[in-house]
């Protein structure tokens, strides 16, 4: 294997119009799996289907993951091959980067929130 | 030592010549995504803000009590169809088909001024009932995530209509082919988000 070989398919996919562009099967499966996972959580919602609140919203906020991941693939045709594996890589570091924003700043607040000293309307009356 | 330097040298020059060649065409959809990416960080700020002030109601009206999810499943279903209306204007594009592309074009440009229209008609009745963005903290951040994921909308359409008519004067040459993908990312883009908006502040927003 040279230089040139490896780098040779890398190339190639460039060329073809195969890498970012999708076929009119892709844009349907993927509309009617989106379809199927937007119906599902408004119907769990406004069907009070589910027995408690706290596990309909983990049910609604997994099905918006695989929802998300459903228009990755067939919508922006993400793979790992596209642009040579970059917008994969950008992808992933963003994913992290939002991981940290999301659970960093919900841990420090709840933090701060759980330290707060317990204000009473007595002391609320006190206050400048 | 003198064939080696000489092998090196056509490997390399093969090389650079490859990445030469498909470079121009690529490098700007790669740099579209990493913009994307960039605004899907502004987006998991401002996410993150409404998690942490979206049940602060400073005693004002709450999710349950503002939001309709009717009319929040029509406007799912507005940026859905205009998702695979772009799609359909895509692959119309590439088979190099121009009336085919202007027409999946304008549906698409219909259903984004639908979902937008919905969404400022929702705005305007949550403001009039007193529930504008200065009510409380939940209100702030919920106006300025949806707000914000409305005014993508809103320039998306306005970069829709300029391209239908640069596709009108110029056809489908290779230029227009690209800035077509790049708005298709940020379309798509945009309807990903709003998974994220109908889920976390629309659905979790009613449930308690």
């Amino acid at each position: 294997m040279t230089a040139a070989d490896t780098h040779a398919p890398g190339a190639h996919e460039g060329h073809g119009h195969d890498a970012g562009h999708g076929s009119l099967k892709d844009y349907v499966i993927g509309f009617v799996l989106a379809v199927i996972l937007t119906a599902i959580p408004f119907w769990l919602v406004m069907g009070h289907v589910l027995p408690t609140a706290q596990m309909t919203a983990v049910a609604v906020m997994g099905l918006a993951v695989i929802q998300v991941l459903v228009h990755m693939i067939y919508f922006l045709h993400m793979n790992s091959r596209s642009e040579g594996g970059w917008t994969l890589l950008a992808l992933m570091f963003t994913l992290i980067l939002v991981v940290i924003t999301l659970s960093g700043s919900l841990w420090v607040m709840h933090n701060l929130n759980t330290h707060m000293m317990p204000v009473t309307a007595h002391d609320m009356q006190q206050m400048p | 030592m003198a064939s080696h330097a000489q092998t090196l040298t056509a490997a390399d020059a093969d090389r650079f010549h490859m990445t030469e060649e498909h470079h121009p065409e690529n490098g700007t959809l790669l740099g579209f995504w990493i913009y994307l990416m960039s605004d899907c960080l502004i987006f998991a700020v401002l996410f993150a803000a409404y998690a942490v002030l979206g049940r602060n109601y400073a005693a004002g009206p709450s999710g349950a009590d503002l939001f309709e999810l009717p009319v929040v499943a029509v406007n799912t279903g507005l940026l859905l169809f205009s998702s695979i209306t772009y799609g359909f204007a895509m692959l119309s594009a590439q088979a190099g088909r121009k009336t085919p592309t202007l027409f999946w074009l304008a549906i698409t440009g219909l259903f984004g001024a639908g979902f937008l229209t919905l969404e400022l008609t929702e705005f305007a009745h949550l403001i009039h009932e007193g529930a504008g963005p200065q009510r409380s903290a939940f209100l702030s951040s919920f106006f300025t995530l949806v707000g914000t994921h409305g005014l993508h909308v809103t320039f998306g359409i306005i970069w829709l209509v300029t391209l239908m008519v640069q596709v009108g004067q110029r056809g489908l040459d290779e230029a227009m082919r690209r800035r077509l993908m790049c708005l298709s990312m940020f379309w798509h883009f945009l309807d990903v988000i709003w998974i994220g908006v109908f889920s976390f502040v629309y659905l979790l927003g009613v449930l308690k």
